[in-house]
């Protein structure tokens, strides 16, 4: 595709703080190059703001290759933008055309309160995980890699699964903000293996406990969260949880 | 894990909807089958019949005692999972994302299993309750005993446009509705075998189309004088 560059017109929503009630705020930026990442177009925008004195648009971003889960934009009513299985970082510039207006919103659930700009507080996440994401493993010397065979179509799945990198763009699409594709795709990571099996009843159980506990919504089925993920993450991790939850939930002892 | 937390968990609150759902569907194959014998076209005599059989029989009135637990938990509980959900994002978005990745009825499950809790309250009145509580007119066929004229009840009731309509948009509220939850019931209960989920998306589509068409054709059939 041919080189180009655009003249657009950003609508972005500006927030102090956690309290501030916040508002769009419209800027317009000229000469954006059609190769540049929709990040570099805000680092552009950046600079102009600070060499005018004023305040930078927030935003969250950390790899800028697509596998770290920080950048997380509502861009033009999706989250991470027009393309699919894509992150905000890895949005391109081409996506767009000269004369566009692009709205940027922040990921909007009450479980993920906006800290300023375009940043969220998702550590909501990070407590789902500590709940029960892990295997435990006593220390020592490191067992060998292939000790325990894992059959491969599993390990395919599990790997699948494995590739949520915890962006939110799910909760973000879901019209009940709920988190269930992330909390499935974690589950079903470690359910699917050997390795997550001692811990296998307790961890979904815990996990859901404190998704619950973050105020997300529940799964209604929608498929949004599918269609947004920049990782793919199928819904089908969804039904495997509601499978474990279920198994573990009926057959417990107390 | 006490069965409270189970069944308050938002898991299990889904599990709850699923298998109501999946008994409630089971209630539509029983009632579009019995019904059906209306066209018959022997004057309603196998429909009155079947009617009766259904509400004479100690055991389906047993069933119904189920029946009716059933409706009552899946319509609270929808719409209290309806409401909870809808407060989970206090400030929406500028640009809704709209149908980009998600059917609008799997998004308006409470908006249309209201239509259709609105319709079950008028159907009711108009037939549950005459059947079972208030007097209506009997027919007599030759075994010699009673039985209620449900049939003529169904003529006179549907030879008023309104309830034609009505029952109508009932109906393609219903099909949605189905459309959704048929295969989204199976999900809730954890089916995630891609062979039996290509299986049921495809059986739900068919039972979605077929169960509400026959049902809305009743009154349609009756309205227009089709069976006598």
């Amino acid at each position: 595709m041919e080189h180009y560059t655009m003249n657009l017109t950003l609508k972005v929503w500006r927030q102090k703080n956690k309290k501030d009630r916040g508002g769009f705020e419209t800027y317009s930026v000229s000469d954006i190059s059609s190769e540049m990442s929709f990040l570099e177009m805000f680092d552009v925008l950046n600079e102009r703001l600070v060499t005018e004195g004023k305040d930078p648009i927030s935003f969250d971003h950390d790899c800028r290759e697509g596998i770290c889960g920080m950048c997380s934009m509502y861009i033009n009513g999706r989250p991470h933008g027009p393309w699919e299985g894509t992150t905000t970082c890895q949005l391109h510039m081409r996506a767009f055309k000269d004369g566009d207006t692009i709205v940027v919103e922040p990921w909007r659930a009450n479980a993920f309160p906006v800290i300023k700009d375009l940043v969220v507080d998702r550590s909501a996440f990070d407590r789902i995980i500590q709940a029960g994401g892990y295997i435990s493993v006593n220390t020592g010397n490191a067992v060998d890699a292939n000790s325990i065979p894992v059959e491969k179509d599993k390990a395919d799945t599990a790997f699948a699964s494995a590739a949520c990198i915890g962006c939110g763009a799910c909760v973000a699409a879901c019209k009940n903000a709920s988190a269930l594709l992330f909390v499935s795709a974690k589950v079903s990571h470690l359910a699917l293996l050997p390795q997550g099996g001692p811990e296998r009843k307790t961890r979904v159980t815990a996990m859901v406990a404190q998704m619950d506990k973050e105020g997300f919504g529940s799964c209604t089925a929608t498929g949004a969260c599918e269609a947004v993920c920049p990782k793919e993450i199928s819904i089908s991790n969804i039904a495997r949880l509601n499978a474990e939850y279920g198994v573990s939930g009926l057959s417990s002892d107390k | 894990m006490k069965w409270s937390e189970f069944f308050t968990s938002s898991v299990g609150k889904k599990f709850v909807m699923g298998l109501t759902g999946i008994f409630l569907i089971l209630f539509l194959v029983v009632h579009v089958g019995i019904n059906a014998c209306m066209w018959a076209m022997d004057g309603g005599e196998m429909f009155n019949k079947a009617a009766h059989f259904m509400g004479a029989t100690v055991v389906i009135r047993i069933l119904e005692v189920g029946l009716f637990v059933g409706f009552f938990i899946h319509i609270i509980q929808g719409l209290v999972l309806t409401f909870q959900n809808r407060k989970k994002r206090s400030i929406g978005y500028q640009v809704p994302m709209g149908n980009a990745g998600s059917k609008w009825y799997s998004r308006s499950m409470g908006l249309l299993g209201t239509i259709v809790l609105i319709f079950l309250i008028i159907h009711w009145k108009q037939f549950w309750i005459p059947s079972r509580f208030t007097d209506m007119s009997e027919a007599t066929y030759e075994s010699g005993v009673p039985v209620h004229d449900l049939f003529g009840l169904m003529k006179d009731t549907f030879s008023q446009l309104w309830v034609v309509i009505l029952y109508v948009v009932a109906c393609i509220s219903l099909a949605y509705h189905l459309l959704h939850g048929f295969q989204s019931a199976w999900r809730s209960l954890g089916l995630s075998n891609n062979r039996y989920l290509h299986l049921i998306n495809a059986v739900g589509v068919g039972f979605s189309i077929i169960v509400p068409l026959a049902f809305a054709m009743m009154p349609i059939s009756m309205y227009f004088d089709w069976v006598q």
